[in-house]
């Protein structure tokens, strides 16, 4: 038993959910109490839906459970059946009904319909949501191919070649509550476009089964969220022979050797490798001077596997920022998160509790924090800048305007979205400085709140842990308002270390020469 | 009783489930924790619905069963102590901690009963501990509200004391209004269950008068009356009407004069009738589709016909206790379709074929419904708003008009469109 009090992932049904609501022509029946219906305002309110999912809920109740709750599932299906008239029919239970084990996926199986049907077992106590999205996409993909394994040759990615046509790719692992599919399927499928790429399949947002049966027409495959992707694109390589592509194309460095690995598997030459490096404002906005002050930024971050990896990277070699955490909830991508944590000297936080997230963010003072819409909250509490980076979603993820985070365009929504909470933090240091000018207007503040501009409470206020082992010492009016003359994001540390160094002096008063005393101490 | 429509309908239902309650139950009792023994599921409904994320720390959450926990049933006990023991260390300013069943509790036979039990006695004069279930396959929505506070009826003392106890939570400055004007009308021992404080539970008996705030509390009553509490029949203070007539029938109960009571609400009526005017106007003809889920819908019915003039297409309503629901059933105009229960496709199909012009619905229906040109109103606003009384009369109303008034706005023939 886990006491959770917030959740980064749902439960596996609900990544069955996004898979079928992703896709036409699909309908899923699930096995589930009524309660679970609760997740059809994932897709209408958050993602803002003006479809319900295809998803008929049995809804059984107490008093079913002691008569016959194998013929309500059937009773549901055949009406699901005659009103959706789905082509693929997913069948599959909730938590509750996976207790009662009425397998209503073999049910299904047994009555006589001719449309295909998946029939999906998604452990509810042991499994998570994206691991629920990429088995039910895997076995999607499985059932609606496995006749055509036998049939089908291995698929050479140079068979382009001797088809003579410009060669085809999936794009495999875009869905509905994913972080900005939606604009990254844009994205990637323009820059293809530029290569001379053709996308054959995009799945499952917005493919049908019949987009699924088509799948081997491509000759290798784009896996663009290995948390829904990777499964299937294993089994497609193993049954088709299918290459699929490793590299997330999530900053500049990222993308281009993206694109030099789909060339290079389809034996596609680049020609026009020094045209990547101006395809992005990235680069030239972080070397710009202006961007200076960027350099060592203390950054924090946590999120999903393929976007804290491809956050880590970013921060580290395309903004100048120094990683002081990394971590993910993503089990299933704990390996190559640990893998990028010791690259940069770190130990992953792999968990799946926010409170632990928190206290590590805490632990590591850093001055921007990357991470989901929970380390946003956490972060405003700390009064530390934050930009999302990662799912779960939330209202604010799923924005009007064009707002991808792969390719060109993502690297500059990426500088965008990261350096402005930092900007907002040089405006702070800005507007404490000039406080006293007697232009200002009282009442100035930034969305970081008060945390950062309060300096008064700031020195006068012993820090809760501090409170033992700084008893006795006293800052003088002199000692005060030089520390307040001390830009706010230095002066804890200032106001910690110069405490420190009375501790050690055996003083009982600060004052402004101790100060001076104390930075040349410690410089 | 007028004639209605009575109606039943089974099939897929589109609900949340009892758990949902804890919303804002917990809000109502600072001093509670609501610990749900149940799925990764039930810790994921609640937090879609409630914005956990503001909260530093929540006073609810999920002990999360895990594949171990199913494999033996004394483990599973165990394991909830150990997480029992951790929360206490970690939160020591709970006084009650609410023990929650869920579907899978319930379905493997978990019995938080006895666990209850044992941990009142280790915590005891600490924290208490009482067990409800409010899962999915035998409670909608509201009816978690029920589940907890007649798992609290055990612990309630007896008095003689004669009293108004007015039952189901209310939000705060609305409960402060309807004790003043109590005191007004010379009811002056008055106290509310759920309390502010889990630990200050009214005392009962049988000179306790119960007026009923919420139309989901079937199971509370029942308990109460075996407590010997006398329970007021009256319509739900929803609107001026059916807060009128619930002051009258407490008025009633305790002796008051008619006159008295309508000598203090009178001016309270006039300026509530002015500040509905200008939502009646929009509201006035325009026809209405509530689909079931608070089951408040048949007081809502009531007001926005009565009151606002709206045309009834139909009621529907998760549940309906006949006995609790009289008074509302009476005031509601001849020919009310009401039904009980859902098959949402079918439902749905109505609410298409019958064009009506709001359709008052869950969250999962709301946004499908608006891209069909089909105007909303989302159900959970309902128990999250203070709603109740003469003075929120217009503030009710409004919760209605705005969807219209909004929809009006963004129609309208003026704009330059692209």
């Amino acid at each position: 038993m886990e006491l959770t009090l917030w959740t980064y992932e749902g439960p596996p049904h609900v990544g069955a959910m996004r898979i079928a609501s992703s896709m036409k022509d699909i309908h899923y029946v699930l096995h589930a109490p009524q309660g679970d219906t609760y997740a059809d305002l994932l897709f209408t309110m958050i993602e803002r839906r003006g479809q319900r999912p295809p998803v008929t809920y049995t809804t059984f109740q107490a008093r079913d459970l002691g008569g016959d709750t194998a013929e309500l599932v059937k009773k549901n299906i055949k009406e699901a059946v005659e009103r959706f008239k789905p082509k693929t029919l997913l069948v599959g239970e909730s938590c509750t009904a996976e207790l009662i084990q009425d397998q209503p996926g073999a049910l299904a199986k047994g009555m006589g319909f001719d449309m295909p049907i998946v029939n999906l077992e998604l452990p509810a106590y042991s499994k998570k949501e994206n691991w629920g999205a990429s088995e039910t996409f895997y076995q999607l993909t499985r059932t609606l191919l496995k006749e055509k394994v036998i049939s089908t040759e291995k698929i050479s990615p140079l068979r382009w070649k001797e088809l003579g046509r410009r060669p085809k790719v999936n794009i495999l692992g875009p869905s509905l509550l994913g972080f900005r599919c939606r604009d990254d399927v844009i994205e990637i499928q323009r820059i293809l476009s530029e290569q001379g790429i053709d996308t054959n399949v995009v799945a499952p947002l917005g493919a049908s089964p019949d987009d699924i049966e088509r799948l081997i027409d491509a000759e290798i495959n784009i896996c663009l969220y290995k948390e829904i992707a990777e499964t299937s694109c294993e089994w497609l390589r193993r049954n088709f022979g299918m290459e699929f592509t490793n590299t997330i194309p999530i900053g500049i460095k990222n993308t281009i050797e993206f694109i030099n690995e789909v060339h290079n598997k389809l034996g596609l030459p680049l020609t026009n490798k020094e045209e990547l490096e101006h395809k992005s404002k990235l680069p030239w906005y972080s070397k710009s001077v202006d961007s200076n002050y960027l350099t060592g930024k203390r950054v924090f971050i946590f999120g999903d596997g393929t976007h804290s990896i491809a956050a880590a990277k970013i921060a580290k070699e395309e903004l100048g920022f120094e990683v002081v955490g990394l971590g993910t909830y993503s089990r299933e991508m704990a390996r190559q998160v640990r893998a990028t944590a010791k690259e940069l000297n770190l130990e992953a936080l792999i968990t799946n509790n926010y409170l632990e997230v928190e206290d590590a963010m805490k632990k590591t003072a850093p001055e921007l924090v990357l991470g989901t819409q929970m380390e946003r909250h956490s972060a405003k509490r700390l009064g530390i800048p934050c930009s999302v980076i990662s799912t779960p979603m939330h209202v604010q993820d799923v924005p009007a305007r064009y707002s991808p985070q792969m390719g060109w365009e993502g690297a500059n929504v990426i500088f965008d979205d990261w350096v402005h909470p930092l900007m907002m933090g040089l405006e702070e240091h800005l507007i404490d400085m000039f406080k006293h000018d007697f232009e200002f207007v009282d009442g100035h503040q930034s969305h970081l709140g008060h945390t950062a501009t309060k300096t008064e409470d700031f020195v006068n206020s012993d820090d809760k842990e501090d409170k033992n082992s700084k008893k006795g010492i006293i800052w003088t009016e002199s000692g005060r308002a030089e520390l307040t003359k001390i830009p706010f994001f230095v002066r804890g540390k200032v106001k910690t270390n110069t405490e420190k160094y009375a501790i050690s002096r055996g003083l009982s008063e600060i004052s402004d020469e101790t100060l001076y005393d104390a930075k040349a101490y410690f410089s | 009783m007028s004639k209605v429509d009575f109606n039943k309908e089974t099939g897929p239902r589109e609900v949340f489930c009892g758990l949902t309650s804890i919303v804002w139950l917990h809000r109502r009792m600072p001093d509670a924790f609501f610990l749900v023994v149940g799925s990764r599921t039930c810790a994921h409904l609640i937090q879609s619905a409630a914005g956990v994320m503001i909260f530093a720390e929540p006073r609810f959450g999920t002990a999360i069963l895990e594949e171990k926990d199913l494999a033996g049933l004394a483990d599973a006990h165990e394991e909830l102590d150990r997480v029992v023991n951790d929360l206490i260390a970690r939160r020591p300013e709970i006084k009650t901690l609410f023990l929650v069943g869920s579907c899978p509790s319930e379905v493997i036979k978990l019995d938080l009963a006895t666990v209850a039990e044992k941990l009142n006695k280790r915590f005891l004069g600490q924290v208490r501990f009482v067990n409800y279930s409010g899962s999915g396959i035998e409670t909608t929505f509201t009816q978690g509200e029920d589940g907890a506070l007649k798992a609290l009826i055990p612990l309630m003392e007896s008095t003689d004391e004669a009293k108004l106890l007015l039952v189901g939570t209310l939000a705060n400055n609305v409960e402060d209004r309807f004790k003043k004007i109590f005191r007004n009308l010379g009811i002056s021992n008055i106290e509310s269950f759920p309390p502010r404080q889990s630990t200050e539970l009214p005392k009962i008996g049988k000179n306790t008068k119960v007026l009923l705030t919420q139309p989901y509390l079937s199971d509370t009553v029942r308990d109460l009356k075996h407590r010997g509490c006398e329970i007021i029949s009256a319509p739900f203070p929803l609107g001026i009407e059916g807060s009128t007539e619930w002051f009258l029938a407490a008025a009633k109960a305790f002796k008051i004069s008619e006159l008295k009571v309508h000598e203090i609400i009178s001016p309270l009526i006039n300026r509530a009738k002015l500040a509905l005017e200008s939502h009646k106007e929009i509201l006035k003809g325009k026809r209405l589709f509530l689909l079931p889920e608070s089951q408040l819908e048949i007081s809502l019915a009531r007001f926005l016909h009565n009151e606002c003039e709206m045309d009834l297409i139909e009621v529907g309503t998760p549940y309906l206790n006949k006995d609790l629901m009289k008074e509302e059933i009476n005031l509601l105009p001849d020919n009310t379709k009401i039904v009980e229960g859902q098959h949402v496709e079918k439902q749905l199909d109505r609410v298409r074929k019958s064009n009506p012009d709001l359709v008052v619905c869950g969250m999962g229906l709301a946004n499908p419904l608006e891209a069909e040109g089909i105007s909303t109103k989302w159900s959970i606003e309902m128990v999250f708003s203070p709603i109740h009384g003469i003075d929120q009369a217009a503030d009710l109303a409004a919760l209605f008009s705005k969807p219209l008034r909004r929809n009006q706005i963004l129609t309208s023939k003026t704009l330059v469109t692209h």
